[in-house]
């Protein structure tokens, strides 16, 4: 069994924008699991959907064997200390007016973990892991700048140790010399914890270096999902395909790419059939009525792909 | 070197309140060449890109000193009227978030009609006519329909072609893009590059593109110039920046970036931060930060040297 397992996982916003369907997915202890596709597509709903920071409209979220839509309020605080997110914003989700030693104990006194004392050798601990001076911890968010306020929400989220860490386009406010630091200081913590992240980021590069499964999303679905190396290197579905050449990247001419015709839909009004028909290069009949499903849900080891190029 | 460059910047300095913040960056562009211009958050890109149209803010940001020299004019001597003159008609600007630089209260084909109608001595109907010239031109589905639609009916990339649309009104010999796709997903980013890229080529205008994607300035930029604390640090033609890279800065910045490294491994990270303006340290801007500082790094900062690939390193890479 996963750690995390999502099985047609929902959720319509009020007013009928369907942000996530019927999203079935898994990811495993220490593993991370990249999530991308352009803005819109339902990447952070998808992620507060199940840590349940917003209620699914439909299905399920297994996290650990226990079936997380099914808990109580009191049940789930006592699954929170091991789901953890981070944000873009990391001054948005620091309090200006608390020190930072205050904002990373916050969870360990929300769960009342130790006494003061032992509070507050945790938060050197912590400050000491995410690379900032003990001194940080009296300080207030606004004496830092973007790269270390982003570790200042990492210690926060690691404070209790969690088994799962949502992380939510973390690193794409930064400039690229800061981003690297905190790509570098995500991987190490996720090898020394074994924990898994749900990395979600419109950056593919960044999705690549990081990630050992990577699932791409078209309005509210998962239209590809397999090992990095494979969608990075043989991508199936024409959307993939598409969104990996339209990254610039040095040496690669602009007559090699396919670019892609329109935008986005309208993710009120989803195209019928398959949702991506209207700028598909290689759009069928068939693709105008009928949705292309993937093959087995939740992933297999090789990948799998929604398309009916692929039957 | 070929014939005078339609734009020429010497020694530029700016400051913002008494702080400098650009201090003393030379750049050239010629006609129908394609410049890049790259740098972190805070390096002074947009302010450079606003002092040629004499766009800044002063007060609180001064130009106290340098040369900004269009097509054999001095910008910096010229008044407010010939300004007014150069701005839409010789040079046009877009920026990151079209949505504030559109009026929400008038039509597509009002605001482009009106571009026309400031700059060239037309009737309405011509104007209208040209104005749905540019639309079609830019790409816009049923452009005639498109005239009569607000701003907020429009997607952010379809925003972004009309503000390139009215940025082609008068035929512009050079085009200022400030960051015109950092706001768009990145199929929408391959189209608008695209289009800016076949504009220029058809029409031989200039572009001066600032972003900070290094991937983008590869990609389309025939030219790059890479910033550093309000400094142009090293200048040179793109292949060769991105092949051999000289100035410590660029080359971390270059080695830094994911898809310069196998994934999964351990990125080569620039310790410390971009220092503010107040706050830039003496000699070379980048040398707390530098792994190849040599002691002169700390007390002098390096002039900028070499004609074609120029550099400001006291010990560049070889
Ligand atoms: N609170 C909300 N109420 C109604 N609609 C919402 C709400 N939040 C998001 N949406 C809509 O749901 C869809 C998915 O949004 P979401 O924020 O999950 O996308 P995303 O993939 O994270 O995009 P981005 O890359 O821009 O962050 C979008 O159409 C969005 O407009
Ligand atoms: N109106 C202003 N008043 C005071 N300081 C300013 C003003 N505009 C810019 N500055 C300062 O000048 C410096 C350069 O700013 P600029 O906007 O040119 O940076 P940039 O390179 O365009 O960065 P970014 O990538 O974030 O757009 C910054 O430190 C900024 O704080
Ligand atoms: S199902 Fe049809 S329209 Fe959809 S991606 Fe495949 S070929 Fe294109
Ligand atoms: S001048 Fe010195 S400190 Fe600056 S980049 Fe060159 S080697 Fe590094
Ligand atoms: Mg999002
Ligand atoms: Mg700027």
């Amino acid at each position: 069994m996963s750690l995390l397992e999502l099985d047609n996982l929902s959720k319509t916003y009020p007013g009928g924008v369907r942000a996530v369907s019927e999203v079935s997915l898994s990811i495993e202890a220490g593993e991370v699991l990249g999530v991308v596709g352009e803005s819109g597509c339902g990447k952070s709903t998808l992620g507060r959907t199940l840590l349940r920071l917003i209620e699914p409209s439909g299905g399920s979220i297994h996290f650990a064997g226990r079936d997380l839509t099914k808990l109580s309020r009191h049940d789930m605080k006592a699954v929170r200390r091991d789901l953890q997110v981070i944000f873009q914003d990391p001054f948005g989700s620091l309090n200006p007016r608390h020190t930072v030693g205050y904002i990373i104990a916050e969870p360990l006194v929300v769960h009342h973990v130790g006494d003061r004392q032992a509070r507050a050798k945790r938060v050197a601990e912590l400050l000491n892991i995410v690379g900032l001076p003990e001194d940080a911890a009296s300080r207030y968010p606004h004496e830092f700048s973007g790269g270390q306020r982003q570790r200042i929400a990492i210690a926060r989220a690691l404070a209790l140790e969690p088994k799962l860490l949502v992380a939510d386009e973390a690193v794409s406010a930064l400039d690229v010399s800061i981003q690297s630091q905190i790509i570098n200081l995500i991987a190490e913590l996720r090898q020394k914890m074994n924990l898994a992240i749900l990395f979600i980021s419109h950056d593919l590069s960044v999705i690549r270096h990081v990630s050992d499964r990577i699932a791409v999303m078209y309005l509210g679905r998962i239209v590809e999902i397999g090992p990095t190396e494979t969608i990075m290197t043989a991508p199936k579905h024409p959307y993939t395909q598409a969104l990996l050449s339209a990254v610039p990247r040095p040496g690669v001419a602009r007559v090699d790419r396919v670019v892609l015709k329109g935008e986005l839909p309208d993710p009120a009004n989803p195209p019928a059939g398959c949702a991506f028909h209207t700028r598909c290069p290689k759009v069928m009949d068939i693709c105008h009525t009928k949705r292309p499903v993937l093959a087995a849900p939740g992933g297999t080891l090789a990948g799998d792909v929604a398309c009916h190029l692929y039957p | 070197m070929p014939a005078e460059a339609l734009l020429t910047i010497e020694n530029l300095r700016i400051s913002a309140s008494g702080r400098p913040v650009i201090e003393g960056v030379s750049l050239e562009i010629r006609a129908g060449e394609m410049l890049g211009l790259v740098g972190e958050s805070g390096c002074g890109k947009s302010v450079t890109a606003l002092s040629i149209m004499r766009l800044l803010a002063e007060p609180p940001m001064r130009i106290d000193g340098g040369s900004i020299r269009y097509d054999g004019q001095d910008i910096l001597a010229l008044d407010e009227h010939a300004l007014e003159k150069l701005r839409g008609d010789r040079i046009a600007m877009i920026f990151q978030e079209p949505m504030t630089s559109l009026n929400p209260v008038f039509t597509v084909g009002d605001q482009i009609s009106e571009v026309v109608l400031l700059h060239r001595d037309v009737s309405r109907q011509v104007a209208d006519a040209r104005a749905v010239e540019l639309l079609t031109r830019v790409g816009i589905p049923a452009p005639a329909a498109a005239m009569t639609r607000y701003p907020h009916q429009l997607s952010g990339g379809q925003r972004q072609r009309v503000m390139i649309a009215m940025a082609l009104a008068c035929d512009p010999s050079l085009l200022v893009a400030d960051e015109p796709t950092t706001a768009l997903d990145v199929t929408v980013q391959a189209q608008i590059l695209d289009l800016i890229d076949d504009l220029r080529r058809e029409t031989g205008m200039a572009v001066l593109l600032i972003t900070h994607d290094l991937g983008v300035v590869s990609q389309y930029c025939d030219r790059v110039a890479v910033m550093y604390g309000g400094r142009v640090v090293e200048q040179a033609p793109a292949d060769e920046l991105f092949a051999h890279p000289r100035h410590r800065y660029t080359e971390a910045l270059l080695a830094t970036i994911p898809a310069s490294n196998p994934p999964g491994t351990r990125l080569p990270a620039i310790s410390g931060t971009v220092p503010p303006p107040g706050k830039r340290p003496n000699g070379c801007t980048f040398h707390p930060r530098c792994h190849a500082n040599v002691a002169r790094c700390s007390v002098d900062m390096p002039d900028l040297v070499g004609e074609a690939h120029s550099i400001r390193c006291w010990n560049p890479a070889s």
